[in-house]
């Protein structure tokens, strides 16, 4: 009798579950598949004439990989994507334990989350626009710079390497940081209560405290933070695409993945397209796993061990 | 009866104007229509006795239907009511704005000429955005409804060629318009938009043949006159604008960008940018990249890009500039005129012809071929590239240097030519000499991509983080990715 019921409301579920099977099987299962098919032709627009699709095999995949271009905008990627994350990761730690620390009785709690939040909220070309305009050669920051007699010559944020990915990681950090601590401030407060009382008992600091309860039990959220916001890294385009205009100078070291994707897409290359599509998916999931492996699953590879 | 009879008569015939579209057939036909409805009601009526008043009722509305129907079918088979015009900025829809006579404007993207509804489908250029459009919609114009079909678009010089050699683009010659129609127009203006078969596929109201624009105030400075001829004599070849640059330096003044003097150059190339298939760098190109880099260095040039704040910043008086490099159009719709604090707005521009003549830019009107405006297409481009009072009236009101060899000669003799943002010079005599003078057998429909890519990856150069030969690779490699199908390097 109880195991017919059970068969029973496990039908519901699956009914429950067809809404997003059909979503997933449109918006994601289908353009992924139909990628990897588009990997193997040869298909472009050369103006307005067509050229394929013809299978060509392996051939994109060789012909991307043969240029030896593809590590250097891997490289560019994670250097932009560190530069921004480390510094991020930092202050949403330090500003979600004083959030949630309830000894410290922050004032305007609700205003100041709103506040950090809000960069989150403008769109990234529009924030791109904006610091690409600050950081003009002619542009406010350097008249301030050049007024208050720290430099004698505007300095020139667009023409060095450093000045740029400095300005596309400040800018990824400014956008997410708010994010990040929502997120990391959730985990926080999940932590049972009595361990930071427990410790305050045994005459523990603020820092022994953070750094002995609080963080080890952060880990589940700190991973989750570090796997979507590597993923998120690994597709950058918007912020650097807007603030080089398109061409990732000086010499392509700001050049992203995407951006290397979005330069074929001028002859609607689909086939190179999908070949490095296919090799984003793979880093993709490679550094997921290696992530995941070497920060999360220690806990449950002890308590198999167990 | 009668009395009744003639209003219902009255009624449809009202009706059938109520109904009917403006196009001259669709007025024809609607009242022969009526004509025949009309002529059925009298027989009817004197046929019938007065006690048949219903019957004859029956007859009036059975031949309104009649009209009804005949003002469908004429409105079909005539001209459609939506015209769709393609382009990237507000240029020329300022210009039918202003000059078309008849046309009303109902919002930002919106119009109308007559009963006829422009849809003005602005998309602008960069980042190729305009031609990813205009493909897209080119190659879906022969399933698109009626209403949705391009009617006109507007392409540039650079990329002309790639739209003009194709079918989507219509010969002029199949709407009716003759060679003897634009035969007033510089015959630069019409090689670029013919095709490889000899058809005359666009038009423009321009003729963009450039020059040298110069701070007046930054020549008394550097060179001692700010008369046109003596700056000419300072600028007259490669090697006289150099030194006159480093002079410029010398006095806290930046000649221009490196990217300002790319289309001297580019212009007076020996060679197509593509040839049998491979990218080639033309030996004046070389000159760009040595000339330029030696200015950077001795700190006359800068490498701005075009169009962006810090290159606008030399519109103003503290932008220290000495010149701009540009055609007319570039008078009035790049120098920021009647703004406060702009040279321009001091008249404090002056012209001459520059080291080398070369035009730049320009907007060409094309038919798409599909189009179901046709004879509205037609007159649209007679009447803004060909009809001297309104091409006239554009140059004055615009200080557009028009496409026709009689405008530009009256207005050259004559005071209306005289620009108040140029001090009251009148550059059209040397605006008209240049357009003369314009070769263009060098054109390729890779120049776009080409010139785009090619100041690109050399500013890396100029701005010292990249040798020659690095920059050129990252030429290469770009215009792979721009066009799979060409050998590179």
């Amino acid at each position: 009798m109880k195991k017919s019921n059970v068969v029973k409301y496990n039908k519901w579920g699956y009914i429950f579950l067809i809404p997003f099977l059909t979503v997933y099987g449109i918006f994601q299962l289908v353009p992924l598949i139909s990628t990897v098919y588009n990997s193997f032709f040869e298909n472009y627009r050369s103006g307005l004439t067509q050229i394929g699709p013809n299978f060509i095999g392996v051939q994109n995949y060789i012909s991307i990989f043969s240029t030896g271009d593809l590590w250097k905008y891997f490289g560019n990627t994670m250097i932009m994507w560190v530069l921004g994350f480390v510094p991020q990761i930092l202050i949403s730690l330090l500003l979600g334990a004083w959030f949630s620390d309830p000894s410290l009785r922050l004032k305007c709690q609700r205003f100041f989350k709103t506040v950090i939040y809000m960069p989150n909220l403008i769109m990234a070309s529009a924030f791109a626009m904006l610091f690409f305009t600050l950081f003009a050669t002619t542009g406010p920051i350097n008249s301030i710079l050049q007024q208050l007699g720290i430099i004698s010559q505007p300095y020139e944020f667009m023409n060095h390497v450093g000045s740029v990915r400095g300005l596309v990681a400040a800018m990824n950090c400014l956008m997410w940081f708010g994010n990040t601590t929502i997120l990391l401030m959730a985990g926080m407060m999940g932590i049972d209560p009595s361990l930071f009382e427990a410790a305050s008992v045994d005459g523990a600091t603020a820092t022994q405290t953070f750094f002995k309860i609080t963080l080890p039990l952060l880990k589940p959220i700190l991973i989750y933070v570090m796997i979507t916001s590597l993923i998120g890294g690994l597709q950058m385009f918007d912020v650097p695409q807007i603030l080089t205009n398109g061409t990732g100078d000086p010499m392509r070291t700001s050049m992203t993945l995407i951006m290397y994707l979005n330069k074929h897409l001028f002859s609607k290359n689909y086939g190179i397209g999908g070949a490095l599509s296919v090799f984003l998916f793979i880093i993709t999931a490679i550094l997921s796993i290696i992530i995941f492996r070497f920060s999360g699953n220690r806990d449950a590879v002890q308590k198999k061990a167990k | 009866m009668k009395k009744k009879v003639v209003s219902a008569m009255l009624s449809a015939v009202m009706a059938a104007g109520m109904l009917a579209g403006c196009g001259e057939a669709q007025v024809q036909q609607v009242a022969e229509a009526v004509q025949e409805a009309a002529q059925e009601v009298e027989k009817e009526a004197q046929e019938t006795t007065a006690a048949a008043a219903d019957t004859a009722q029956e007859a009036v509305s059975e031949a309104v239907e009649e009209v009804e129907d005949a003002v469908e079918e004429a409105s079909a088979g005539g001209e459609g009511q939506v015209l769709n015009i393609y382009c990237w900025n507000e240029e020329f829809k300022s210009r039918v704005t202003d000059h078309y006579p008849g046309y009303t404007e109902v919002d930002g993207t919106h119009g109308t000429i007559g009963d006829v509804q422009v849809v003005w489908n602005i998309t602008p250029s960069d980042d190729n955005a305009y031609q990813n459009n205009l493909d897209e919609n080119l190659l879906k114009q022969a399933d698109a409804a009626a209403d949705d079909k391009i009617d006109l678009f507007l392409v540039e010089a650079d990329y002309a060629l790639k739209y003009v050699d194709t079918e989507y683009a219509m010969a002029l010659a199949d709407l009716g318009i003759t060679d003897a129609d634009v035969a007033d127009q510089y015959e630069y203006t019409q090689s670029i938009v013919t095709d490889s078969n000899g058809n005359l596929k666009g038009s423009s109201w321009q003729a963009c043949s450039a020059g040298l624009i110069y701070n007046r105030e930054a020549a008394k400075e550097v060179i001692g006159s700010d008369d046109p001829a003596d700056v000419q004599a300072a600028v007259a070849d490669w090697a006289k604008f150099s030194e006159t640059a480093k002079a410029a330096a010398a006095k806290g003044y930046k000649m221009c960008s490196v990217n300002d003097t790319y289309r001297v150059y580019s212009n007076n190339v020996s060679g197509k940018w593509v040839q049998d298939g491979a990218v080639v760098i033309d030996p004046n190109m070389e000159n760009w990249v040595n000339d330029s880099m030696d200015l950077v260095q001795a700190g006359a040039e800068n490498t701005y890009e075009l169009w962006g704040d810090d290159w606008a910043k030399g519109k103003t008086p503290e932008g220290k500039i000495f010149c701009y490099f540009g055609p007319a159009w570039f008078f009035n719709f790049c120098l920021d005129f009647g703004q406060e604090g702009t040279i321009a707005t001091d008249g404090g521009w002056g012209f001459c012809e520059g080291p080398q003549s070369y035009f730049w830019g320009g907007t060409w009107i094309c038919a798409a071929a599909g189009t179901d405006n046709a004879s509205l297409v037609k007159d649209i481009i007679l009447t803004m590239t060909t009809d001297p009072a309104v091409l006239k009236e554009i140059a004055i009101a615009d200080q557009d240097c028009v496409n026709s060899k009689t405008v530009l000669a009256e207005l050259a003799a004559s005071d209306e030519g005289n620009i108040e943002l140029l001090g009251g010079q009148n550059p059209y005599a040397e605006l008209a000499a240049g357009a003369e003078g314009i070769d263009l057998s060098n054109l390729s429909s890779y120049d776009q991509g080409c010139n785009e890519e090619f100041q690109a990856a050399m500013k890396n150069y100029f701005d010292g983080n990249a040798s020659a030969d690095e920059a050129l690779a990252q030429f290469y490699t770009a215009i792979g990715e721009k066009y799979p199908e060409l050998t590179v390097g």
